[in-house]
C-alpha cells in the first residue's frame, strides 16, 4: 500500500516541480530520490510498517510474493533511472512530465500486483496503459513514434474492452468482483459464463503481456517508442502485468485449472515459437529485443501454465533476471547511433568493460548457467514439469531456448570476434559502476537464486 | 576437500590470468597453475582417506541440491588425465603466439575447472552446471583464436551441445521429481525406480546430450569442423578431455539411471557406434589435412569406447575405462605433432609435406611411437584397452566385433599413410629447410611416449584404480 500511495504522490510532486523549477537536470535528482523512497516504503511495509492502516474490504491483498515483486520492480526502477535518466531528458521538453508519468505507472503496477478484486485489476491496468500511450508518442516530431502511439492506443483500448467484457461475464457467473469468489459459479447453468469470462480475461491479459497470437502490436510499438521508454515498458511493466496475470489465475481460477490449461499451453507454445523464430531474422538490435521480449514472455507464460509455488518463485526470478539484463542492454543501446548488429562490431576492443557486462546480460537472457537467467528458466520449466502433464511443451520450450542462443550470441560475436571500429559511446563513472553492479547481481542470482527467494519466507 | 581444491586451483588461476600483463608472465603463470593442479591430483591419488578427498556443502537446499564432489576410480583416472594434459599442452604450445594471451590462458584454465567439475560432481544439478561451464570458455577460445571459418563452426558446435544439454536438463527434472526426498544427490537419483516405459524415453533425452559431446554417429557433424578451426591447444582440450565428458556421463548418469533402457537399446547404441567407427575410418583415409585426419580417427576410437560401455560385461567396461586415459594421451600426442608441423611449415596439408624424417629425426621417432599407439600395436597403451573392448564386443555379439574390427585395419592404413606422406619420400618445397623440434616439444612428447609405454607394459595400477567403478556398474545391470 505504501508504494501505491507514494508513487501517486511523487507523480504529483514531479508534475508540480516542473512548474517551479526550470532546470531540466534537477528532474533526474528528484525522480531518483522518489525511486529510492518507493523502495524504502515498500521494504518498510514488508517488515510490517504501513503508513495507513485502512480497511480495504478485501480489495487488496498483501501476499509476500506480490510484495517481494514490488521490491524487485522498485530496485529495477532505481537501476533504470541511474542508467537512463539522462536519455529521458533528451526525449523532449516535458521532462518532469515524463518522470511523473513513470511514477503514475508505478502506482498502476502497485495496484496490479496487489489487487484482490477485479475492479482494482482493471483500474491498475488502465493506470499503467494510459501513461504508456503518452510515453510511446512522446517523441512528437518522429512519425514512427506517433504511429506507434496511435497503434498502441487503439489496440490497447480494444483489449481493455475485452477485459471489461470478461470481468462482466465473471460478475454474471459469480455475482462478485472478489478474486476468491471466482471459482464458484452460483449454479451449474452459469458455468458457461464463467468459462467465457475466463477466456476473455485471458485474451485481454495475453494482449497486455504481448503473448501470441495477440502480440502484433509489440514490435511496432517497441520499435517506434523512444528507446529509453521501450526499455521501461519491455521490462518492469511487462513483468508487473505478468505478476497480475499469474496472481489472478493462481488465486481465482485454480479450481477450473483443467478447463483453461490447454489454452494457456497453446498460447505459451505459440508465443515461444513466434517470438524466437521471428527474432532470428531481425537486422536491428532494437527490433530483435522486441521479439526477444515476446520470446521471454513465452517462458513467463509457463508460470501461468503451472500455477504452483515453484511458478511463483520462478516468476520472481524471471522478473529480476529479465529486468536486469534487458535494462542493461537497452541502456547501452540507447547510447549507440547504429542499432544494427554490425554496429556492435569490435565493441569489445573499444569498451571491454561494457562488452563484458553486455555478454553477461545476453547470456542471462539466453539462460546460460552461472547467470540469473538460467535459474529463472530452470524454475519456470521445473514448475511445468512438476505439474506432470504436457511434457511436450517443456521440450518444445527447450528447443526454442536453443534457437534464442542464435540471436543473442550474434551480438556477442559481433562484439568480440568480428573486426570493426567499435562505436564510441560516452559513459560516466556512475554508469560503469551500475553496469558492473548489474553483472554482479546477475551472476550472484545465477549462483545463489536463494539470495532473492529466501525473502519469500523470511520473517 | 582435495576435490574442491582441484577445481579451485584452475578457477582462481584462470580468473587471475585475465588481470596479468605480458605474454611471458602469463604463460609461466598458467603453466605453474597447471603443475600445481597436477600435484594436487597426485595428492588425491596417494591419499587413501576418502573423507579427505570428497567434499560436501549445502548449495541450494530449496531445490534439494548440494555442492557435493566425489571421486571414485573412474573420476580419478579422468581427473588425472585432465591434470596431466594441461601442463603438457602448455609446454608443447609454449612457442605459439596468441593475441591477448592473458584472456587465452585464463579461458583455458577456466575450461579445465569446468571439466574437472564434471568429473567430480556427485549432484545432478551441479553436474549440469559444470557441464555447461566447461563449454562456455571453449566457445570463446574457438571463436576468438580459431581459423577462418571459426565463428560459424563454433556456433554450430555451441548450439548443438547447448540443445543437447537442455534436453538432458528436462530429463534430469523428470527423474528428480520421482525422488522420494526431492534431492538431486547422486544416490537419490540412482535410487529412483522408474518403469521401463519411463526409462525408454528419458534415456534418449540424456543420451542425445552425451552423444553430441562424444560424438557418436550421426551427431558428429560438428566435430571435424570444430577441431580443424580451433587453435590447436584448444583442439587438444576438446579431443583429449571434452569428449571424455560424454563417455564419462554415460557411465556416471545414463546407465545407472536407466539400466533397463540401456539394455533395451544396447543394439541401437552399439550399432550406431560401430557404424561411426567404420564410417569415420573411411573418411579419415580420404583426408589431406592433418587435423581433419586426426579428428576422424578420434571419432572412430570414441565409437569403440561408446560401444564398449554398453556391452554389459567386465572386459568391455574395463577396456573402456583404461582407454579413456590412453586415448586422451595418444590423441594429445597426435595433436602436438600436428601443431609442431603447422607452426613450422604453415601448412597442414600432407600433400605439401614430405621427407621430414631426415631433417627432424627426433620428431619422427616420437611421432612413430604416438602413431603406433594410435593403431593400438601391442606394447602400447591403446592395445590393452582396445583388446579388452573388442573382447567385450565379441562376447556381446560376434558380428559387431567383426565389423568394428575393420576400423583397426583401416586405422593402420590411414595412420601409416600419414607417416609415410609426412616423414618419408622426397622433401617438398616447404620442408626443404626443416629443423628438428625444440626442447619444450621434446619434453612434452617424451612425457607422452613414457605414458604410452608404461601403460602398455604395466597396466595393472590403472585396472586397480577403476576396479570399483567397473564392479559398481556390473552390479547395476544385475
Amino acid at each position: 500500500m505504501n508504494l501505491i500511495l507514494f508513487s501517486a504522490l511523487w507523480g504529483v510532486v514531479m508534475m508540480f516541480s516542473g512548474l517551479f523549477i526550470s532546470n531540466k537536470s534537477t528532474a533526474r535528482t528528484i525522480a531518483l530520490t522518489g525511486a529510492f523512497l518507493l523502495l524504502a516504503a515498500n521494504l518498510l511495509e514488508m517488515n510490517g510498517y504501513s503508513v495507513i492502516n485502512h480497511d480495504f474490504k478485501g480489495m487488496l491483498q498483501f501476499e509476500r510474493f506480490n510484495m517481494l515483486f514490488l521490491t524487485v520492480a522498485c530496485g529495477s526502477l532505481i537501476i533504470y533511472f541511474l542508467l537512463s535518466s539522462k536519455e529521458i531528458e533528451a526525449v523532449g521538453n516535458h521532462v518532469y512530465e515524463y518522470f511523473a508519468l513513470i511514477f503514475f505507472i508505478m502506482c498502476g503496477i502497485g495496484l496490479v500486483a496487489l489487487f484482490n478484486n477485479l475492479l482494482i485489476l482493471f483500474i491498475g491496468i488502465e493506470i499503467i496503459s494510459i501513461p504508456l500511450y503518452i510515453l510511446t508518442g512522446s517523441d512528437k516530431r518522429n512519425l514512427k513514434s506517433n504511429e506507434a502511439a496511435l497503434k498502441y492506443f487503439l489496440m490497447g483500448a480494444f483489449s481493455t474492452g475485452i477485459l471489461l467484457l470478461g470481468i462482466a461475464f465473471l460478475y454474471g457467473a459469480t455475482g462478485s468482483f472478489q478474486v476468491e469468489k471466482m471459482g464458484l459459479p452460483a449454479n451449474d447453468q452459469l458455468r458457461i459464463f464463467l468459462a467465457i469470462g475466463i477466456v476473455f480475461v485471458m485474451i485481454a491479459l495475453a494482449f497486455k503481456v504481448s503473448a501470441a497470437p495477440f502480440h502484433f502490436w509489440t514490435p511496432d510499438v517497441y520499435d517506434g517508442a523512444p528507446t529509453v521508454f521501450t526499455s521501461f515498458m519491455a521490462t518492469i511493466v511487462k513483468a508487473a502485468l505478468f505478476v497480475g496475470f499469474l496472481t489472478l489465475f493462481y488465486n481465482a481460477f485454480s479450481n477450473n485449472y483443467e478447463d483453461w490449461k490447454l489454452s494457456v499451453a497453446l498460447i505459451t507454445a505459440l508465443t515461444l515459437f513466434i517470438g524466437n523464430i521471428t527474432a532470428v531474422f531481425q537486422q536491428s538490435v532494437k527490433r530483435m529485443l522486441a521479439y526477444s521480449s515476446i520470446a521471454q514472455a513465452g517462458f513467463m507464460m509457463f508460470t501461468v501454465f503451472a500455477i504452483n509455488d515453484m511458478a511463483k518463485q520462478g516468476m520472481l526470478l524471471y522478473a529480476a533476471a529479465y529486468c536486469l539484463a534487458t535494462i542493461g542492454i537497452f541502456s547501452v543501446l540507447i547510447k549507440m547511433k547504429d542499432y544494427t548488429f554490425d554496429g556492435f562490431n569490435g565493441f569489445a576492443k573499444k569498451q571491454p568493460l561494457l562488452a563484458f557486462v553486455l555478454t553477461v546480460c545476453l547470456f542471462s537472457l539466453a539462460g546460460v548457467p552461472l547467470t540469473a537467467g538460467f535459474f529463472a528458466k530452470y524454475f519456470v520449466l521445473a514448475a511445468a514439469v512438476k505439474t506432470g502433464t504436457y511434457l511436450w511443451l517443456v521440450i518444445f520450450a527447450v528447443l526454442m531456448a536453443a534457437i534464442s542462443v542464435y540471436y543473442y550470441f550474434r551480438i556477442v560475436q559481433a562484439m568480440y570476434f568480428k573486426e570493426g571500429e567499435g562505436q564510441d559511446i560516452e559513459t560516466t563513472p556512475l554508469f560503469r559502476i551500475v553496469m558492473i553492479a548489474i553483472a554482479a547481481l546477475i551472476i550472484l542470482l545465477g549462483v545463489l537464486p536463494t539470495a532473492l527467494l529466501n525473502w519469500l519466507t523470511l520473517y | 576437500m582435495i576435490a574442491l581444491l582441484l577445481i579451485l586451483v584452475p578457477l582462481m588461476g584462470g580468473v587471475a590470468s585475465f588481470f596479468l600483463k605480458g605474454e611471458k608472465g602469463v604463460k609461466t603463470f598458467a603453466l605453474l597453475v597447471a603443475i600445481v593442479n597436477f600435484l594436487v591430483m597426485i595428492a588425491a591419488l596417494t591419499s587413501g582417506n576418502e573423507s579427505a578427498i570428497n567434499f560436501h556443502s549445502d548449495w541450494l537446499p530449496l531445490l534439494g541440491s548440494s555442492f557435493a564432489l566425489k571421486m571414485d576410480g573412474m573420476s580419478k583416472i579422468l581427473c588425472l588425465l585432465a591434470a596431466l594434459t594441461y601442463p603438457v599442452i602448455f609446454i608443447a604450445t609454449a612457442n605459439n603466439e596468441y593475441k591477448s594471451p592473458n584472456s587465452f590462458y585464463g579461458l583455458m584454465l577456466l575450461a579445465q575447472a569446468g571439466i574437472l567439475g564434471v568429473f567430480l560432481a556427485a549432484d545432478g544439478l551441479l553436474f549440469y552446471f559444470f557441464w555447461e561451464l566447461a563449454l562456455i570458455p571453449v566457445y570463446f577460445l574457438c571463436s576468438k583464436w580459431g581459423g577462418e571459418r571459426r565463428i560459424a563452426v563454433t556456433f554450430k558446435f555451441f548450439i548443438y551441445t547447448f540443445l543437447g544439454s537442455l534436453l538432458m536438463l528436462v530429463g534430469l527434472l523428470c527423474v528428480y521429481y520421482q525422488t522420494p526426498d526431492g534431492s538431486f544427490s547422486m544416490q537419490s537419483l540412482y535410487d529412483v525406480k522408474l518403469t521401463t516405459a519411463q526409462q525408454s524415453w528419458l534415456f534418449w533425452l540424456f543420451f542425445i546430450a552425451f552423444a553430441v559431446k562424444m560424438p557418436v554417429f550421426p551427431f558428429h557433424t560438428w566435430q571435424p569442423d570444430t577441431y580443424e578451426e580451433s587453435p590447436t591447444a584448444v583442439t587438444m582440450v576438446l579431443s583429449a578431455l571434452m569428449v571424455k565428458m560424454g563417455l564419462f556421463a554415460v557411465v556416471r548418469w545414463l546407465i545407472p539411471l536407466f539400466p533397463a533402457a540401456a539394455i533395451q537399446f544396447d543394439n541401437v547404441v552399439i550399432g550406431l557406434s560401430v557404424i561411426g567407427m567404420v564410417y569415420a575410418s573411411i573418411l579419415a583415409m580420404q583426408q589431406d589435412d592433418l587435423k581433419r585426419l586426426i579428428a576422424y580417427s578420434s571419432i572412430a576410437h570414441i565409437g569403440l569406447m561408446s560401444a564398449a560401455l554398453f556391452v554389459n560385461n567386465e572386459s568391455g567396461l574395463q577396456g573402456a575405462m583404461i582407454q579413456f586415459f590412453s586415448h586422451g594421451v595418444n590423441v594429445l600426442g597426435m595433436w602436438i605433432v600436428a601443431d609442431l608441423i603447422e607452426q613450422q611449415f604453415g601448412t597442414r596439408k600432407m600433400s605439401e609435406l614430405g621427407g621430414l624424417a631426415q631433417k627432424a629425426p627426433t620428431l619422427a621417432i616420437l611421432l612413430v611411437i604416438v602413431a603406433l599407439a594410435n593403431v593400438a600395436l601391442p606394447l602400447t597403451n591403446a592395445f590393452v584397452g582396445e583388446f579388452l573392448m573388442f573382447n567385450g564386443l565379441f562376447k556381446f555379439n560376434v558380428w559387431y566385433a567383426v565389423v568394428g574390427g575393420l576400423s583397426i585395419i583401416l586405422s593402420a592404413v590411414y595412420t601409416l599413410r600419414m607417416i609415410q606422406k609426412v616423414f618419408y619420400g622426397e622433401s617438398s618445397a616447404v620442408t626443404a629447410n626443416a629443423t628438428d623440434i625444440g626442447m619444450m616439444a621434446k619434453i612434452a612428447l617424451s612425457v607422452i611416449a613414457v605414458a604410452i609405454f608404461m601403460m602398455g607394459v604395466f597396466p595393472k595400477p590403472v585396472f586397480a584404480l577403476v576396479n570399483d567403478t567397473v564392479t559398481a556398474m556390473l552390479g547395476i545391470y544385475k
